[in-house]
């Protein structure tokens, strides 16, 4: 059986790589996104890791809800991106400097 | 170690290694498709962890669908990708620091001794329907929020058609609103003028 420490070491893992990928891949907001779905698959790791461990079901039960909300926000996310690609014909963040903020 | 240990061990492997392809990919359909490869090995680690709906919903949800949707927009931008990638070798020793410590810190804790929790999980080999406990677990005590996450995915459909909808000039839709407050003076014009009359009988009814 899997014991909780290798299910929350691989999703650390997971979590850190995926954090690294940000500060890598920082000018492609595609690559971002994609690093964003690693992250919320490391978060799911340690629910499911955690529902398993205490045989608990409510756990899975958030790990449905992540997934519902991730799929919404990559499909909203990759909305903009289209439109801001239409817009600029770039995708690169250092471009998008328009607000000054 | 039993089977289901060395299992974990293998898919865990293959994870990280799709993972790290993922982040350090030069193309980004190859990232793409790195991400689905690691989408599928989790699956079947959820599949060891015994949460196999979620393991299908996973691959049948975002294999099938945010994936695809992914490849879709990779392959419709044109990406330079050569300027994505510069700064890439300057920012790769800051990203490996982060990562090392991040996974420093996690193992850290989750080794631990005192932070032991004991598993109640049920005995090994005793049958449990998942996909149906969980289903009586989302329309009994999630009931409510499941009803919100479906609004939400409706939002998101609207919103995401509504951005991308390119207002094309010269189509011939019709304009309902237009239609509605239409009258019907600014169909017909009707001119106040005097009538015709006869002058006299050799000017219009002359000719036999």
């Amino acid at each position: 059986m899997i014991t909780l420490q290798q299910g929350l070491l691989l999703g650390g893992i997971l979590f850190a790589l995926s954090a690294a990928g940000m500060f890598l891949n920082r000018k492609n907001v595609l690559l971002l996104l994609m690093c964003i779905e690693l992250m919320l698959l490391a978060v799911n790791f340690n629910f499911v890791t955690f529902a398993r461990h205490l045989g608990d079901l409510n756990g899975q039960v958030f790990v449905f809800f992540i997934l519902t909300v991730a799929a919404a926000e990559s499909a909203i996310g990759l909305a903009i991106l289209v439109v801001l690609f239409r817009e600029r014909k770039s995708i690169n963040v250092e471009t998008l400097n328009t607000m000054k903020g | 170690m039993s089977v289901i240990d060395l299992l974990f061990y293998l898919f865990a492997t293959l994870l990280v290694g799709s993972a790290v392809g993922v982040i350090t990919a030069r193309n980004p359909v190859h990232a793409v498709l790195l991400l689905v490869f690691a989408f599928f090995n989790s699956a079947i680690i959820w599949m060891l962890m015994e949460a196999e709906f979620l393991a299908i919903v996973l691959v049948l949800v975002y294999v099938g669908a945010v994936m695809v949707l992914f490849l879709f927009i990779v392959m419709m931008l044109d990406i330079n990708v050569a300027e994505m990638r510069a700064g890439f070798a300057r920012y790769a020793p800051f990203g490996a620091i982060i990562a090392i410590l991040v996974i420093a810190e996690i193992a850290s804790v989750v080794t631990l001794k005192s932070t032991t929790v004991p598993s109640i999980a049920p005995e090994a080999g005793v049958a449990t329907n998942n996909t149906r406990a969980l289903g009586e677990l989302l329309y009994s005590q999630y009931l409510y929020p499941f009803e919100l996450a479906a609004v939400l995915l409706l939002v998101a459909i609207v919103a995401a058609i509504v951005l991308t909808m390119r207002h094309r000039t010269g189509h011939k839709a019709q304009d309902v609103a237009a239609q509605v407050a239409v009258r019907a003076k600014d169909r017909i014009r009707i001119i106040k003028m005097a009538s015709e009359t006869k002058e006299s009988p050799s000017e219009s009814g002359g000719q036999p």
